[in-house]
């Protein structure tokens, strides 16, 4: 999984039906030092989440493995929301 | 499926019950010429392979529960073959040494 | 598989059902020289007990949520195994994941080193003298 931030919201009134109901969000993927790494990506929501919050999102195949997603196509979802992390110790971020 | 070279084993106590009496060993990636193509992979020994030789690696999940006949494992690279030689793979054919 | 050291450890309250009490560290993915290599990842701990410091292998993408007690997770890395020692051929490069315990006494002198790896015997090598 990796770290992201929720910076936006995709909305796509015209898409594959089988992709309809979720909500999308653009994810900015965070470093372990709550850096933006560079990289985005679109993902399906399957917690709740909103703009601006600090989140882990999972790829790949494995993004299919929540009940939103299931037997859907997606390859990014959102898990969690993160609380707070840490990196040797040192805490790096608190929501 | 890719070319590699046993480099090493890894040795694990606490592990996935998948991996109890399982040989791990850690190869490096090569090309087709037998020159390192960078990076390495942990990978689990379906032939009895050893420290040195060149083999063939099988990067796919469910290829990898079929061969070891172990489904639901969370096991996606196996050592599949031992290479005898390489032809046609360009500045020099490889062979297993 | 991969090699990687955990670093860290991330809290998420809210999270989808099926992952309820997994741990959720970061993992640095390392080389075989235990360099690092690439950017960290955050792994669901699969085998309950590893921590922050511990060499570790993780498995990546689906066969990642195979490794969980609930195989239906959205999880893409997944730690599988603590590593106790990486053994790497002779003249390669050192890759001991931690200073080895102090020979056993009555070991002979002249033993393996008793840090770094031990030398694995080299096979199948082609066109070598029978020793």
């Amino acid at each position: 999984m990796l770290l992201g931030r929720v910076t936006g919201t995709v909305v796509a009134s015209r898409k594959e039906p089988l992709i309809e109901g979720w909500k999308l969000l653009v994810v900015r993927q965070l470093d372990a030092e709550n850096r933006e790494a560079g990289g985005y990506v679109v993902a399906a929501d399957a917690v709740g989440a909103g703009v601006g919050e600090v989140v882990l999102y999972a790829t790949g195949s494995s993004a299919r493995n929540t009940e939103t997603t299931r037997d859907r196509p997606c390859d990014a979802v959102i898990m969690a929301i993160v609380d707070e992390w840490e990196i040797g110790g040192r805490e790096v971020y608190r929501k | 499926m890719k070319l590699a070279r046993v480099v090493g084993t890894v040795v694990s106590t606490i592990n996935s019950p998948a991996f109890d009496e399982r040989t791990l060993l850690l190869c490096d990636l090569l090309d087709p010429s037998g020159a390192p193509a960078g990076g390495s992979m942990i990978a689990v020994d379906a032939v009895g392979a050893g420290a040195g030789e060149m083999v063939l690696l099988l990067d796919e999940g469910n290829s990898a529960r079929q061969i070891l006949a172990a489904p639901g494992a969370p096991i996606r690279t196996v050592i599949v073959g031992i290479v005898d030689e390489v032809t046609g793979g360009g500045a020099g054919d490889a062979d297993r040494d | 598989m991969q090699l990687g050291r955990v670093v860290g450890t991330v809290v998420a309250t809210v999270k989808v059902p099926g992952l309820t009490g997994v741990k959720l560290l970061v993992v640095q993915p390392l080389d075989r020289a235990l360099r690092p290599v690439g950017g960290q990842v955050v792994a669901a701990d699969a085998v309950h007990m590893a921590g922050p410091g511990e060499l570790v292998y993780v498995v990546a993408a689906r066969e990642a949520a195979q490794a969980m007690p609930d195989p239906f997770v959205p999880v893409d890395h997944a730690i599988v195994g603590i590593v106790d020692a990486v053994r790497t051929l002779a003249g390669d490069d050192p890759a001991a994941p931690r200073p080895s315990p102090p020979p056993a006494p009555g070991e002979p002198a002249g033993g393996p080193p008793a840090s770094g790896p031990t030398p694995l015997a080299r096979r199948g090598t082609r066109g070598r003298a029978p020793s």
